[in-house]
Parts: C-alpha cells; structure tokens; sequence
C-alpha cells in the first residue's frame, strides 16, 4: 500500500495528483563537498531544471563585527585574516588603510610597495584556489592537483615574509610587521616561473577543452545591469564586460604607477569568468615585477664580515644540536627574529609614534622607546583616532572589499563594518541558477568563489 | 561632479529634507530624513550628473553609547553609494529611534538591498517598510535579540536550535 502511494506520488499516477507531474524540492547542502564551507541551497526542480532557489548562509558566522568592537584597533588584525582565509593580506591592508584613513596618516614608500607585492601574490593565490576547485568539480582532478602545487610555491613566499601560511596578521596599522627578507626577488622570480607553467598546462588542458567548455559556456550567465544592480564587483563583472577595478578606478598604495590590464569579458558566463580569473593572475604576477624592481630601500643587509647569517638556518642548526662554532657567529639581527630591527622598521612603518609600535631593540634599550611601547599596548591607551567614520575600498581577490570604520574617540573602534566582496554574488545566486540544470549549479556555485570566512563574518 | 558640489546640490533640491552634511578625510555624507530617503535615493541613481548604479554597502550604526549621542536617534543606517560611470562615491545616512526602527525599503531600487536589509534587521533590528521577505541573514529563526546593538552583551548564550520542522 506505501508503495502504491509512493509510486502515485512520484509518477503522478492515480486520483491524487492528477496533473502527472509535480516539482521535487532537493536541498543541497549545509554539508555537501562542493559547498566550500557551509552553505544551504534549497532548490525547487522540475525534472532536472532549477524552477526556484533558495540560498540560507550564516553557518559560519563568527561575530566579525562585533569582536571587532571589544579589543584595540591593532587587535582586530588576526580577525581579519579570517574573513578570506584564502587571499588574508588583502583583508589586513584593507582594514589598516580604513584605521589609517580615520587617523589622516599616511605610510611609506616601501610600505605600499610591500602591499601591493603581497596582496598581487594572495590574489593569484585565490584565483588558482578558485579555478583548481571549480576544475575538480567538474572531474578536471589533475587541474587542481597543478594548481595547489603553484599555489604552495607562492605560500611558501608568504611563509617567508610573514612567518605563516594562512593565519598571517602581517599589516599593521601604519605599516607591516616585517621587511622583505633577503633573496626575496629570487625567490618570487623562480615560483612565478614555476606558476607560469602551471598556468601554460592549464590553459592546455582547459581553456579549448570541449568537456569544460560545454559545461562552462553559458552557464550561469548574468546580464550586465543585472549584475551591477546586484553590486557584484570583481571578476564576476569584469566577466560581463564592465571594466570596473578599484585599483584602476581609485589607486591606493602604488597602482598608479604601474603598469596592468584589467581584463574583461563579455558574456558573464562561467566560461568568462574563468578566462578573466586565468588573466588576472598573469596581470598579477606582471604587477608584482614591476614592483619588485621599484621598490626603494633595497634588501636589509644581514652579513657579517661577508658571511649571510640566515636566521632560520641558525635556528634549526641550535634545535639539531648542532651548536659547534655557532656562538662564533653573532647575530645581527634583532633578538626576535623578525626581520624589524631599526634601520628596517623605520623603512616601512610610518614615522607615528601615536600608532607605530616602536621596535624591540627601543623599547628594551631605552625608557622612552618602554614608555611608547606602554602607551599603545596597556588597556585604555592605544591607538586613538579622532571621531569620525572613514570608507575605504580596496580590490580584493573576489571584488570590492570595503571597510567602513567610526571612531569614538577611544582607542576602540565603534564599528567595524566589512564589505564582503563575495556577498552580493551571493544574493544574486538563485538568478544565475534558475532554469538550469541542477548539475549546473556546481560550476556556478565555483565560479562565484563564495568563501565563506567573509560571505558570514 | 565632486563631493563637494554634490552636496550642495543635495541641499538645494531637497531643502530641510537634508538635515546635515559633512566631509571627514575626504568622504562626503548626507543625513536625510526617514521621509525623504526613498526621493533621495531614486534621484540619486537616475539624475545623469550622479547615476549611483551601485549601492556598494548597506548597513547601520547604534549609537546608543557614542559620547555625546546617547540621546539622539539610536540607529544610523547608512547607505554607501557607487557610480560606475563618474566614478565617485557618496555615504547617505537615516537616523531612526529605536522605538520607531523603521526604514523605507530600497529593495525595487538596487536588488542587492534585499540581502543587505535582511543583515540589517538581523544584527540591528531595524525592519524595512515593504521588503518583501525580511528574514534573518546570518543568525538563525530563533534567535532572540539583535547581536550588534550595544546593549547585547558579547559573552551571552544562547541554546542552538535546529531549522523549524
């Protein structure tokens, strides 16, 4: 008797249903290997065709916003790294240029040569995350198996720069937490090589490829009013042919001075995104070089007596036990490690001692260096921009990230406010999907990049 | 048209509708009335001279412990605008009080203002007039209370509770 039922209700056969046929709602997700993160999709389908969707976000919400409020201004750093956990540099230098917007300072030359370098590498970083996954979930697997081993390339530059690969809290406000360290250039050079390859096989393999291109052109498509009504910035509206980048449109740091393409597409198809993303990572990496050869101040000089003493290797040296003849060797850096002794810390931090942290070799060394150091770490000190509230925008790796920030006066901020770039293609999910076919919605879903750090907060 | 001048050009069409305006480090800010809001904003995505396409970020402000303002209208929800084709920005703001947090919807003038609002309602508990489904964003159903106005506390609990079967 259930069955009957069942099989009345499944083929509309019988006195029940009448018409023959009725729409199945599926959900897709909370958890669900191609949701990236944790995301719900209820879908209404007739047959295989999406007739109505439904995207329900908010299972990573994590109080961003309101963490942001109880702590120092330098302490909603490490948070921000977790808002886009793939491309975090983007997001500490979008928050430190807000704090520095409010507090009318500016930071030093090498400094926005630093940002731009780092944020250019966590962008190609995100791109090939992005298209690495997307490929996998079409069955392209060797696609992302390239594309995370050029992505360890240039997480292992960041490595070296930021001590870490993910959880990296490097800005600062007025500044960074540390210099470029020594063979920087070198090292950039050979992984962008490497990467380059990378990016050769890959458009080998995919860009002409029939399979990909089938499921890709097409599909998910938004029109260009659309997805300016929708606010959709980034690769998602350069896609439909809107030349629309940040760092064209209203330079921060050094991007007018150097020299990039903002390419674009025009169907605002997956297909076209794709082709934007795999272009952008080339402007990228053509930005970072430019930089890399203008930036002022040169390496930091480590030698001693011509011998490079690298810090890393004396470490791990010591930890094998391997201490013989060690102690000959005096270091000259400073006792953290840090690559932030004076002569560097004074290159790229802005000369503030109301925001700059002093550096360590000051504050252990002298009484004003404590004293300044005191001021902005003890609770009710700090930081302590005038009143007032400051937008700023920076080009992140899935669009416009903003940062909208008021000041009370206290060395707290009021509100933190983030713009997640990946929010409004989001709210805009369900037109890119209706009247597809539901096996459509993966790519789709991919070629949005949804991250969800920042999409919940 | 800069910044400058389009606020000034706000206050000559709109009169007392304006309340204030203000440049901080190079940003421009309108305050206009609950009335007004929805004038404003249709002119200022259709007027040539401005053509906002784009309303980047929605979102409010409790100004229930700023120093000064803890009298005042609670809620400031604050409207960042775009425009593609000048390339300039312009912050729009609407202050409510807290027993009357309600704001005319934007949701036919840009789409995106649908999620935005949704967050709004979500975190500040200001409903919008005429949404057409203004439901929690990223809290779920219930959820008691609005977790970014001052007044709620950032170590309170609250039991988890699965989706309405």
């Amino acid at each position: 008797m259930a069955q009957t039922t069942q099989r009345e209700f499944m083929l509309g056969e019988g006195s029940g249903t009448g018409s023959g046929s009725q729409n199945l709602r599926v959900g897709v997700g909370p958890a669900h290997p191609a949701m990236h993160g944790i995301i719900r999709i209820t879908t209404e389908l007739d047959g295989e065709v999406i007739v109505k969707a439904d995207v329900e976000i908010g299972y990573l919400h994590r109080a961003f916003e309101k963490d942001c409020e109880e702590g120092g201004y330098n302490n909603a750093i490490p948070f921000t790294d977790r808002l886009n956990y793939v491309s975090p540099l983007i997001n500490n230098f979008g928050y430190c240029a807000a704090v520095e917007k409010l507090l009318g300072i500016g930071v030093t030359e090498r400094c926005k040569y630093i940002r731009v370098i780092m944020s250019e590498i966590s962008r190609i970083c995100d791109h090939l995350t992005c298209i690495g996954a997307s490929a996998m979930e079409l069955g392209a697997f060797t696609v992302f198996l390239y594309m995370i081993k050029a992505r360890e390339f240039l997480w292992e530059l960041v490595e070296d720069v930021t001590g870490a690969r993910l959880t990296i809290s490097y800005g600062r406000v007025g500044g960074v937490k540390a210099d470029l360290p020594d063979g920087f250039a070198e090292r950039t050079a050979k992984a962008f090589k490497e990467t380059r390859e990378v990016l050769d096989e890959v458009h080998r393999l995919l860009t002409g490829n029939r399979i990909f291109m089938d499921r890709m052109i097409g599909v998910g498509a938004l029109s260009r009013e659309e997805t300016i009504a929708y606010a959709i910035t980034g690769p998602l509206l350069r896609a439909a042919g809107v030349p629309y980048d940040v760092r064209r449109a209203q330079p921060y740091d050094v991007y007018d001075r150097l020299e990039f393409e903002i390419p674009t597409q025009k169907d605002g198809d997956n297909y076209s995104r794709y082709l934007v993303r795999m272009a952008e990572m080339e402007q990228s990496m053509r930005i970072v070089e430019q930089a890399l050869a203008m930036v002022p101040g040169g390496p930091i000089n480590v030698d001693f007596e011509g011998r490079p003493v690298d810090p890393a290797w004396y470490v791990d040296r010591g930890k094998q036990g391997k201490t013989e003849g060690l102690l000959l060797v005096p270091i000259t850096l400073s006792p953290n490690l840090l690559g932030s002794e004076r002569p560097a810390h004074e290159r790229i931090n802005a000369h503030d001692k109301r925001v700059v942290l002093p550096p360590k070799e000051t504050t252990y060394g002298s009484i004003e260096g404590l004293m300044n150091h005191f001021m902005l770490i003890m609770e009710g000190n700090g930081i302590r921009p005038p009143r007032g509230e400051a937008y700023v925008a920076v080009e992140g790796a899935n669009g416009e990230l903003g940062f909208y920030v008021v000041s009370d006066g206290t060395d707290r901020p009021y509100r933190v406010r983030c713009r997640p770039p990946c929010l409004p293609p989001m709210a805009a999910l369900h037109r890119m999907i209706e009247g597809q076919m539901v096996a459509d919605l993966i790519p789709t879903f991919g070629s949005v990049n949804m991250i969800g750090g920042e999409l919940d907060r | 048209m800069d910044g400058a001048a389009m606020l000034a050009e706000l206050r000559a069409r709109f009169g007392s509708d304006v309340v204030e305006t203000h440049e901080h480090r190079g940003d421009h800010t309108a305050v206009v009335t609950r009335e007004a809001l929805r004038r404003v904003l249709a002119w200022c995505r259709d007027e040539p001279s401005l053509a906002f396409e784009m309303l980047t970020d929605l979102t409010a402000v409790d100004y229930v412990k700023y120093p000064g303002r803890q009298d005042g209208p609670r809620f400031e929800v604050v409207y960042h605008l775009y425009s593609l084709t000048h390339n300039h920005r312009l912050r729009l703001k609407v202050r409510v009080d807290e027993d009357d947090a309600l704001v005319p919807t934007a949701v036919d003038l840009w789409p995106i203002a649908d999620w935005f609002e949704r967050e709004v309602w979500d975190m500040f508990g200001v409903r919008f007039a005429g949404h057409p489904d203004l439901r929690r964003l990223l809290m779920y159903e219930e959820f008691v209370g609005h977790p970014l106005r001052k007044d709620y506390p950032i170590d309170r609990r609250q039991p988890l509770i699965g989706p309405a079967s």
